[in-house]
């Protein structure tokens, strides 16, 4: 079985966004990028798939500038057999990037797609669940367990209730939640060969998916700002706060 | 224009997060007709609705987007917009019925600003977008602390059966391990009670926040982190990634305010955080910071209150 797994270049989560001044965007601009944390997560899943005897191949797939090269050679560092860049300059929203991937699963057949469950920028949460459904294929959302067992899969997934369980017939979707794994490092040994690991360059145009956007941004704007409030002595300066609002 | 909203299934009851998606699908102009997978008799009380359309079928009991994805998209010829709140069910079912119906799904709106424009977060919440659809119909999942609860009461819509292809068959769902309490529910609590990596283990955090959230009658979230290590049960983590909270009071304990943590309780009315570290992000955003050892300072608290 191949597993394939698409992966997302996107601000670090450790860099604070800023906004344009403009009202154009988020400013990108020497800004540290790097790989969707839940795309990381899914590579992970993937890669313990491979070496659990369940899964033969590992396919990282990016839609994205030709930078995203750098965020593939990551998923090939962590251990990733190939890789295929769709490349395009546009700003691809989650139908068009479920539009593409179809496309590419169709060709590469792969017993499960294994996504993160959002991107951190968009914050979207759309692209597995849509590429399921135009696949004609069940899902499992916001997984933090995946078992593979014969032609089906277990996928335990954080809801807002609990811990669901679905069992799935494969091929499946799975897209990844926190608590799946913790994903490894790619050791500069690792890093090395992944320069020379395949990685395959197309555009949108190959697969016949047009990318023009169905949402205009037409503003974005900084949240409303908090003001630091007044930091108290003590508990009893607390507890006279709380009791003037109300509050027991 | 007519709106549907897929209500959240919430046993013999209402959710509260389908009376907020109600108020924001009221806002776009149309009718507002209501899908419930159970308990049409109480979403036809909801205040505003016009008709509430019941598909009490067992393939849909369950939550399975693979089966009532193309439920909702039957029904849609007949509308011009569905909603569903951005709860765990709502994000699992909702883009796949946007796929199905070749539509961009605009995700956690916070406002609607015309009929086809709305604000939503993005960057965890660092930014604010406006974005306009260009889709023939909309596709929308709601923050539903950004939107006032619609009357649960006082409503008389019209209820009939709806039906569509049942069990699509690929999938099954097996069980749901619930967490079981008699507190009041985290997206909805007029008071939370938060405790992070400071807590240590499970039992500590039980020992500090269990008492303290008795005493208020609030609801217990957590940071990822104490998530992460076992303290608490995933559904207790309020963040970007979690759920998001927007109570009157939300009290952030050994929590450092981590810009994820921010984006699921930024919107609280009032802030109150109590971290040893006087450095600690989350001063930033608190109306009161207390900087004290938390293992003296929570119990004096729950004392004094
Ligand atoms: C993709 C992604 C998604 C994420 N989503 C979320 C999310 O949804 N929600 C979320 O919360 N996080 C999320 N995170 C994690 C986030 O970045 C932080 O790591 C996390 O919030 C930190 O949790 P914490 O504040 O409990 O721990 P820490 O950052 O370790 O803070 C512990 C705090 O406790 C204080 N402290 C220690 N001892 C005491 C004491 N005795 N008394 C008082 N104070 C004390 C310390 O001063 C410190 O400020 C996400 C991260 C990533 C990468």
């Amino acid at each position: 079985m191949k597993i394939l797994v698409p992966v997302k270049r996107v601000i670090d989560y450790n860099v604070k966004p800023r906004v344009k001044s403009d009202g154009s965007g988020v400013d990108l601009a020497n800004v540290k990028m790097s790989m969707n944390p839940f795309d990381e997560i899914a590579v992970e899943e993937a890669l313990r798939l491979k070496e659990a005897g369940k899964a033969e191949e590992v396919v990282a797939v990016s839609v994205g500038p030709a930078k995203a090269q750098e965020t593939l050679r990551t998923a090939l560092a962590m251990g990733a057999d190939r890789a295929i860049l769709v490349e395009t300059d546009e700003l691809v929203e989650p139908l068009a990037v479920a539009k593409i991937l179809k496309a590419i699963a169709a060709e590469e057949e792969p017993g499960i797609v294994m996504l993160g469950k959002q991107a951190i920028d968009d914050d979207s949460n759309q692209t597995g669940q849509m590429l399921a459904a135009l696949m004609e294929r069940p899902q499992g959302t916001f997984a933090s367990k995946v078992e593979i067992d014969g032609d089906s899969v277990s996928v335990t997934r954080e809801v807002d209730g609990g811990l669901e369980t679905v069992k799935l017939t494969l091929p499946a979707i799975v897209t990844t939640d926190l608590r799946l794994n913790e994903p490894r490092y790619a050791s500069l040994p690792n890093i090395m060969k992944a320069k020379k690991k395949p990685l395959d360059t197309k555009t949108p145009a190959d697969y016949g998916v047009d990318v023009a956007p169905r949402l205009t941004t037409t503003n974005v704007s900084e949240p409303p700002v908090r003001q630091a409030g007044e930091i108290v002595e003590d508990v009893d300066a607390l507890v006279a706060k709380l009791k003037s609002m109300g509050v027991a | 224009m007519t709106t549907l909203v897929f209500a959240e299934p919430h046993g013999d009851s209402v959710s509260d997060a389908t009376l907020a998606t109600v108020t924001a699908a009221a806002a776009l102009g149309g009718p507002v007709h209501v899908l419930a997978t159970a308990a049409g008799d109480a979403h036809a009380a909801i205040a505003g609705v016009e008709k509430v359309l019941v598909a009490d079928d067992a393939a849909y009991a369950n939550g399975l987007a693979e089966n009532l994805a193309p439920l909702i998209a039957g029904l849609m010829d007949g509308y011009d917009a569905v909603l569903a709140p951005a709860t765990t069910t709502g994000k699992n079912v909702l883009p796949r019925v946007a796929a199905l119906l070749d539509v961009m799904q605009v995700s956690d709106i916070i406002s609607v600003e015309g009929p086809k424009t709305f604000t939503r977060p993005i960057y965890a919440g660092n930014a604010i977008a406006t974005v306009e659809s260009s889709d023939p119909k909309l596709v929308i999942t709601v923050r539903t602390t950004a939107f006032d609860k619609a009357e649960a009461t006082g409503g008389s819509a019209s209820t009939e059966a709806a039906s569509g292809p049942g069990d699509a068959g690929a999938s099954e769902f097996v069980k749901l391990d619930a967490v079981k309490s008699d507190r009041p529910e985290l997206t909805s609590a007029g008071i939370v009670v938060s405790g992070g990596r400071a807590l240590k283990d499970s039992e500590t955090f039980e020992q500090y926040i269990t008492p303290l959230a008795d005493k208020l009658g609030a609801a217990i979230g957590a940071s990822r982190a104490a998530v992460d290590a076992g303290y608490v049960p995933n559904d207790y983590q309020v963040g970007q990634t979690g759920k998001i909270v927007a109570p009157e009071v939300y009290i952030a304990i050994g929590i450092s305010g981590a810009i994820q943590h921010l984006a699921g309780m930024k919107d609280s009315k009032t802030i109150v955080a109590i971290n040893k570290d006087p450095d600690a992000p989350i001063f930033q955003v608190a109306d009161i910071g207390l900087v004290a050892d938390l293992f003296n300072a929570v119990p004096e608290l729950t004392e004094k209150l």
